[in-house]
């Protein structure tokens, strides 16, 4: 357990959410960027309970940080996943290229 | 090179070797199974760092809800057996290249700051230490954003019917019409 370092644990959530990054970069459909946001969370929370867990461990702010941050991306996803469901029945496809009517 | 420094980056290669194959599958049906394994990877990570209640949260929200979710709302709105579009060369280059560069960045940044540890007391993430401080109303519970957050939810939930709900005034079904 000790064995490992807190910088191995910040590598991997680094790598997870520039990896989100990349997606939420190239993808051009919406629920494909959504799943880019729903990692990019994720390395947060990895990040908010290994800080609490190596550096105060005898606190628990980490936990609700990431307690509270998954529920709010819950509630994040329902409201995309309803706008997503009514941009594809007025426009027949979840492609932000599609939906231009209010850029320029 | 003990055994649980095996076990975490096992860990680790699943969870960014199924994150990079969720953002670059050209199924979308497939990106979503992988985003769950990424999930359940950090799930794992959880229980490897012996924070089971927020693990055991991992996987009753993301895995068995926003997954679950994703993977519906990908059946209502295409069909699921065909390729996405690929991206632009160009596009995939510059995205990498900035990709990489946070990455080369963040990582020089967190190998010469020396994380030193201000206490060693032992960490104690029982679910009955995070009920009894979620609840508590002294100066470092946090009833205050409990009750926040329910309210958050009800608004989001709320907000999700209406905005989902059809009508049929709205100008949206004649432009559906006029497509069709």
């Amino acid at each position: 357990m000790n064995e490992i370092p807190l910088t191995h644990i910040l590598f991997v959530s680094t790598a997870l959410f520039f990896i989100g990054m990349y997606g939420l970069f190239t993808r051009r459909n919406i629920i494909t960027m959504l799943m880019s946001i729903e990692l990019m969370l994720n390395s947060v929370n990895i990040n908010f309970v290994a800080f609490n867990k190596y550096l105060f461990p005898d606190k628990l702010d980490g936990v609700f940080f990431s307690l509270f941050i998954i529920t709010i991306a819950a509630a994040e996803a329902a409201v995309a996943i309803a706008i997503i469901i009514n941009l594809y029945r007025s426009h027949n496809s979840i492609d932000v290229d599609d939906a231009t009517e209010m850029k320029y | 090179m003990n055994i649980s420094s095996i076990i975490f980056y096992a860990i680790s290669a699943l969870i960014l070797g199924a994150g990079i194959l969720a953002v670059t599958s050209v199924k979308i049906f497939r990106s979503a199974i992988w985003l769950l394994f990424s999930l359940i990877g950090i799930a794992a990570l959880y229980f490897w760092m012996q924070v089971e209640f927020i693990a055991a949260i991992q996987i009753v929200v993301y895995v068995g809800g926003i997954v679950i979710l994703i993977i519906f709302s990908i059946f209502l709105t295409q069909q699921s057996g065909k390729d996405l579009p690929k991206p632009a060369i160009s596009k995939m280059v510059f995205s990498a290249l900035a990709a990489l560069f946070g990455i080369a960045f963040t990582f020089n940044l967190i190998n010469h700051y020396g994380f030193d540890n201000t206490s060693s007391a032992p960490f104690n993430a029982s679910v009955n230490e995070i009920g009894m401080q979620m609840l508590s109303t002294s100066s470092h519970g946090f009833i205050l954003p409990f009750e926040v957050v329910s309210m958050l939810l009800l608004a989001s939930m709320i907000g999700c019917i209406v905005i989902a709900m059809k009508s049929s005034t709205s100008d949206t079904i004649p432009l559906n019409n006029k497509k069709d």
